[in-house]
């Protein structure tokens, strides 16, 4: 048993010594974290993101870096797992000390590793559409908050298509859950009755649409105009949109504006059945301005490959990093306190020809396009907001949040309750 | 291994794996903190928080591979579904923590976690109850595993469930209660599950001095766990045990009552995996129901057969290598890595069926040239 | 115009009097002409408006363009909602184009003479909406009313009346009289009974409840029950007791029916599901209930099946509806001799060994999970579905079979019987079931029991690959399908009884159909815990499954 012993000493040895070890490493470059699975279930999605984080680097190197420091990447691969999330946050921050970290797709990985960006003072830019009722001081929310993306979608489903009966479609997860609660409470507000909203979840990766898909059809035949607000996410899309065409569900009887459908999932899709469904978004890779060609053209050479395309998530990776480059130059220094404070009022340029604007509950300003699905797998832009809409991280339509209010600039509270004047959360006394 | 008739002499005495890695563990467990507290954060020597949490994380999962190996490698259950045990815990765990964050959650809500807030519930579902206390709690860790398990195998064992059916009705059971949790309705928190804990026993979670206890409560659970299991497969009763795995239907008719040592056995397994769970949950600050997903479960079996099943040390063995792979490789070639892990999985079954320790023992054996050895 | 169904109210859409005026003139032979005519602007002037990006003004001008009433309307109609009208973007001149390679075909809508070739970048696609959508949809219905195809005709009724107003329902009672096919009479006169539900006349009113008691049309009955329902003053909307009992006697009889179909579908429902547990789990029962392999790989090997169809479509992308077909073979051999080659390279030195089976297959599960994560990216990989596959069987109104589901049930029937008979009436057969009995006495009566196993293995992996081109039909293909199907497998085969291809099938359809029943009272997840839960218990019932192996077989 001697050569177990051996053996056994060194490799637990090896590992305390190789785990503690890969932290000392040169200065003279600024260390970017990505944070974003490239293994598991949602490598689908979040491989193309860390790839886009890639491609940004690059070309700031290109343009000589920023305070005369190029650019370096730290990649990890947190494996679609929730806890490892955070073992992965914490390795870059306290061993890797990067400046920054573009990360996180699934709300529950964001909710896994804020703790640990709260309690090292990281930064974190999370660039995916969400369901809102956060806002912490290390994180900058670049994707869409509920009232930038859903509101938005009912309102034109209610007043350009004319939906006087409502399904809403949803995955079981925290996401749908709280987005639906939101519309059903503001639908009941612009006097939707009860027996016209019907709710529904479905497991994760459910693939058997038959009964719900029937259910849907029976409540669309009831007279009205019916409209499906699908929460659906992921793997779950596929056999759902399936089942609607076979079941002869088209778009222009009962229209299904979904919020987890973009671009790149479609391109995994047979998109027939999906033709004239609605998506909503900030973001469609089709919007025909210089600003997305050119990054489109970019995007095309950088991955080496003509065909792929573009995606909401990846113009809000764009919009972050862009933000944060001209913080750190703005602010001379990457240190996370003076960036975080410079970041709040910042504007950089969208992919859509608008302008986006860091607000100070770290949340930013979009446009909201409603697109009908080509047969390309492209969106037709069918509806577009007259002017950008300010990202709202507490809904104004969940009786728990309502009187609360996140500023990080005056009241330098990200959950600050407007009635008893306290602030909770992060910022709690 | 050499099985000495007096039971407390032999649990340490008697057997080089269990000295080497009680040593080891203790060198681990008294190190570590000290490495973190007394060195200056500079200091070559220094460890760092996050490295100490990752040695606490690993001794979790090898408290549960050891819960495993004492059912398969000794009483021939090949329990799939053993995280399912571990997450409970973990639940159990995360419900107190939960209920201590008190009115730091985001919504300032006195006794709703956030979610339920959110979710628009009113009041506290009836099961939350009494998780505001460390002591129940710590009940709850011990007794909802250990019963589900004692129901469950009361069950299976009485009408004699054995070998592939078994197996695939824990696996059953852990892919229902992972459904289960999913449910948002449960009020467990969904798939976001819990998180953002504040303090644990009235210390701030996050501050050095409660992650260094809570490596060493690790540590030490491990080692009381190994030393619990060592002496019960010493035992009269661990024999009895060890005969159903190998007879099952010959130990039965000598006149054993082969259900009851199962049932019990397998209870007790339950109790320890349910024990990591919660010191597992404190240490990486979330416990969602993806813990309960069948695979995890097979993961950890696959951790014994790659340490060596029915040495005890040998799933300790394997815990640490299995997941200290995982974290290496993830960050180094993430894209090979589950060639990698699939790889160690069949070479461990064709070529090394005892296991890395198996492999260790028959090197040493060779080179003393000496006696049969029976495992 | 009283609330006609699915005419969605509010300004924005075509006036329907334009369609009107059309159709009529169209279907009426000019019977009498609008007294707005001279308002209505030129067709030129009418194509113009279409050059636009906002939909409301696009709407606008789609109605001009129907009640100018242009020899071309229905060309240009057509090649709006084709997706082939175009306007420069230098005049706003608008074009009927057609793509060619990277240029534009472009034709004068006036004229309908050839308008030359040019490059796509100066023009600007018109794009149409849902909404407009079904407005041109129905206006050109209006024309098919005329066409000499019953099928056509019929097709063209139904489209009326998804949107029927006033002046639909005078071009339909005219067509009524001319109509000769029997199908699209009786499909008119229900459309003109529910509109005849408004009418003036209680008489009208009752006869039109009359005629409707037997039609299963939603909207037949979404306008009975509104008459019998009274309103919240506790008056009812349709005067006349007569017309409301009547009504109350149709909507019993209809209630009847449909819940008789409802429960129909229900099982439908459930059978297919279970066909699809069944084609997941039979090549399962194979590996798993006739070698005792626990097979771990299995749900990948029907990964390679459905990733098989995908490689086919795309060497035949002009033969969609045959490559389904030529796949099932190809899925088989690529499966089969995945599943050969790992019997040869791993299981076989782990025969007895069940557990350690379990173990091995899952590390060949993740090589090869990874593999096609490397060869097709992590994306999901779009399989097309053939036009035969797609759509459904519409048996009545109240029941439909989509096609997609009724193949797989067919399809999992003829795997079925193909296997029976493989294992009955083959050589092969008689030696894998001797094998399965008795391993040494086969041997020792000559049977090659390495080449039985190593075929036994491959069939059983082949049918996984063959239920993968099933799947790639239902579900997406993806590095994970293999996972999402294997739990379930498992529980099939086991509940079935190890060893018993019945008892896969008579398991696998119960359980589909179970879960099926239950889902509408307790919700897709709920059903399927409680399944799971009782299977549970079952097993503890019955720890040998549905149909246990009897005899010597049974041990070990």
């Amino acid at each position: 048993m001697n050569k177990f012993k051996v053996g056994g000493l060194a490799s637990i040895a090896a590992a305390v010594a190789l785990l503690a070890a890969t932290a000392a490493q040169a200065a003279d470059t600024i260390k970017v974290g990505v944070l974003h699975s490239l293994s598991g279930t949602m490598a689908i999605s979040e491989t193309t993101l860390k790839d886009t984080v890639l491609m940004l680097i690059e070309e700031q190197n290109k343009k000589g870096g920023i305070l005369g420091k190029k650019l370096e990447a730290v990649v990890v691969d947190p494996a679609s797992n929730w806890p490892l999330f955070a073992e992965k946050a914490e390795q870059l921050l306290v061993k890797d000390k990067v400046s920054v970290v573009f990360g996180c797709w699934t709300s529950v990985s964001r909710k896994s590793v804020l703790p640990v960006f709260e309690k090292n003072n990281g930064l974190l830019f999370y660039p995916v559409q969400y369901e809102g009722e956060e806002s912490s001081k290390n994180v900058f929310y670049t994707g869409a908050a509920p009232n930038q993306q859903a509101i938005p979608a009912v309102d034109y489903l209610m007043n350009d298509v004319g939906v006087k009966r409502w399904v809403l479609a949803g995955t079981d997860y925290v996401y749908p859950r709280t987005t639906n609660k939101i519309l059903e409470a503001y639908l009941k507000a612009k006097g939707v009755k009860s027996e016209d909203i019907m709710i529904n979840y479905t497991p994760f990766g459910h693939s058997d649409w038959q009964r719900i898909v029937a259910d849907i059809k029976k409540f669309g035949s009831a007279g009205k105009k019916t409209g499906v607000v699908s929460t659906i996410n992921g793997d779950a899309n596929v056999p759902f949109y399936k089942e609607l065409g076979n079941q002869k569900i088209s778009a222009e009887d009962i229209p299904v504006v979904a919020f987890s459908v973009g671009e790149e999932e479609l391109s995994g899709i047979d998109t027939k059945p999906l033709v004239g469904h609605l998506a909503a978004w900030n973001y469609f890779m089709s919007v025909d301005t210089p600003a997305n060609a050119e990054f489109i053209k970019k995007w095309r050479a950088f991955i080496k490959n003509n065909k792929r395309v573009t995606n909401d998530p990846m113009e809000a990776h764009v919009i972050g990093f862009n933000m944060w480059v001209k913080a750190v130059e703005k602010a001379k220094t990457t240190d996370v306190n003076k960036v975080i404070d410079t970041m709040v009022g910042i504007e950089v340029p969208n992919l859509t020809g608008g302008v986006a604007k860091m607000l100070p509950n770290h949340h930013l300003t979009k446009p909201v396009l409603i697109g009908e699905v080509r047969a390309d797998g492209q969106f037709d832009t069918v509806w577009q907001t007259q002017g950008l809409v300010p990202g709202d991280a507490w809904s104004d339509f969940l009786p728990g949040s309502k009187d609360i209010e996140a500023d990080w600039v005056t009241l330098k509270c990200g959950n600050y309750n407007t009635k008893t004047k306290k602030c909770s959360g992060q910022n709690y006394e | 291994m050499r099985i000495s008739q007096n039971p407390g002499t032999a649990l340490i005495a008697g057997d080089r794996g269990t000295q080497l890695f009680l040593a080891l563990l203790l060198t681990v467990g008294v190190a570590a903190p000290i490495m973190h507290l007394a060195f200056p954060e500079d200091s070559a020597l220094h460890l760092s928080t996050y490295t100490m949490t990752l040695l606490g994380k690993y001794m979790t999962y090898a408290l549960l591979a050891i819960a495993v190996d004492l059912v398969w490698g000794y009483c021939g259950i090949l329990s799939l579904g053993h995280a399912a045990f571990f997450a409970l815990g973990g639940y159990a765990m995360g419900m107190y923590l939960m209920r201590q964050i008190g009115t730091r959650g985001v919504y300032g809500d006195p006794v709703l976690p956030d979610f339920m807030v959110f979710l628009n519930w009113k009041a506290l579902p009836w099961f939350w109850h009494g998780f505001d206390l460390f002591w129940f709690t710590a009940a709850m860790i011990i007794l909802v595993p250990g019963l589900l398990a004692l129901a469950f195998g009361w069950l299976a064992f009485r009408s004699r469930v054995t070998g592939v059916y078994l197996s695939i009705i824990t696996q059953a059971l852990t892919y229902a209660l992972m459904l289960a949790f999913f449910r948002n309705d449960m009020g467990f928190g969904g798939n976001n599950g819990l998180t953002d804990f504040k303090e644990i026993l009235g210390a701030d979670i996050n501050a050095p001095a409660t992650r260094v206890a809570l490596f060493v409560a690790s540590a030490m659970a491990l080692g009381l766990g190994y030393l619990c299991c060592r002496y019960l497969v010493l035992s009269r009763a661990g024999r009895v045990v060890q005969a159903i795995r190998d007879a099952e239907s010959r130990t039965r008719f000598i006149g054993y009552r082969v259900e009851t040592y199962k049932l019990w056995v397998f209870a007790f397994s339950a109790v320890l995996a349910g024990i990591a769970g919660a010191l597992y949950v404190p240490q990486v600050g979330i416990i969602n129901p993806s813990e309960f997903q069948p695979i995890n479960s097979i993961e950890v079996v696959i951790w014994v057969a790659v340490g060596g099943r029915g040495t005890l040390y040998g799933a300790v063995a394997g815990a640490l290598i299995v997941n200290y792979a995982k974290t290496y490789f993830t960050a180094a070639i993430p894209e090979l890595w589950l060639y990698a892990l699939g790889a160690m999985f069949v070479i461990v079954t064709l070529f090394l069926p005892g296991g890395v320790v198996g492999l260790a023992d028959r090197f040493s054996l060779r080179r003393r040239d000496a006696r049969t050895v029976t495992a | 115009m009283q609330a006609v169904p699915g005419t969605r109210p509010g300004p924005r859409f075509v006036p329907p009097s334009g369609l009107g005026w059309l159709v009529l003139v169209l279907m009426m032979g000019m019977l009498w002409r609008p007294a707005a005519a001279a308002e209505t602007p030129s067709f030129e002037q009418a194509l113009s408006g279409l050059a636009t990006s906002n939909f409301k003004e696009k709407e606008r001008a789609v109605g001009d363009v129907i009640a100018v009433r242009h020899a071309n309307t229905r060309v240009v109609l057509n090649a709006l909602l084709e997706g082939n009208l175009y306007y420069r973007k230098s005049d706003r001149r608008v074009f009927i184009g057609t793509a060619q390679d990277a240029n534009l075909q472009l034709q004068d809508p006036v004229t309908l003479s050839p308008a030359g070739t040019t490059e796509p970048s100066e023009y600007s696609k018109i794009t149409t909406n849902n909404q407009l959508r079904k407005t041109l949809k129905s206006a050109l219905a209006s024309f098919d009313l005329a066409d000499a195809d019953p099928q056509v005709r019929l097709a063209a009724v139904s489209e009326m009346l998804r949107s029927l107003d006033a002046d639909g329902v005078s071009i339909l009672r005219a067509r009524e009289g001319t109509e000769p096919d029997e199908a699209v009479r009786e499909a008119i006169r229900t459309g003109l009974a529910i509109a005849d539900l408004d009418g003036e006349d209680a008489a009208i009113r009752l006869a039109a409840v009359e005629h409707l008691k037997g039609s299963l049309n939603p909207e037949v009955f979404n306008r009975l029950t509104a008459i019998v329902t009274p309103t919240d003053a506790g008056s009812y909307a349709e005067p006349d007791e007569k017309v409301r009992s009547a009504a109350r006697v149709a909507l019993a009889s209809i209630e009847r029916w449909r819940s008789l179909f409802g429960t129909l579908e229900t099982l439908f429902f459930g059978m297919s599901l279970g066909s699809v547990l069944v084609l997941s789990a039979i090549g399962l029962a194979i590996t798993f209930g006739v070698m005792g392999v626990i097979n771990m790989a299995h749900g990948e090997l029907m990964m390679l099946g459905a990733y098989t169809t995908y490689v086919v479509q795309l060497l035949m992308p002009q033969h969609i509806g045959a490559s389904v077909l030529v796949a099932i073979p190809v899925a088989f051999v690529v499966a089969g001799g995945v599943g050969v080659a790992i019997e040869r390279g791993i299981v076989r030195f782990l025969y007895g060994r069940p557990l350690e089976t379990l173990l091995a297959t899952f590390g060949v599960s993740l090589v090869l999970q990874q593999l096609v994560r490397d060869i097709f990216t992590a994306n999901n990989r779009p399989v097309e579905t053939p036009q035969w596959m797609a759509g459904s069987l519409q048996v009545n109104e109240a029941l439909s079979i989509t096609y997609n589901r009724l193949y797989v049930v067919l399809f999992m029937v003829i795997v079925f019987v193909i296997l029976q008979l493989v294992l009955k009436r083959t050589s092969l057969g008689l030696k894998v079931r001797a094998v399965a009995q008795n391993r040494a006495m086969a041997k020792s009566m000559g049977v090659r029991t390495e080449w039985v196993d190593a075929l036994t293995f491959g069939l059983g992996s082949g049918i996984a690959g063959v239920a993968g081109v099933a799947l790639s039909q239902l579900t997406n293909v993806g590095p994970n399908l293999g996972q999402s199907y294997i739990i379930d497998s498992f529980m099939v085969v086991v509940f079935g009884g190890v060893g018993n291809l019945w008892g896969t099938l008579i398991g696998g359809m119960s359980l589909g159909v179970v879960n099926q029943v239950l889902e509408p009272y307790a919700g897709a997840v709920l059903a399927k815990i409680l399944v799971l839960i009782a299977l549970i218990l079952f097993i503890q019932r019955r720890p040998r499954g549905l149909f246990p192996q009897k005899g010597r077989a049974a041990e070990g």
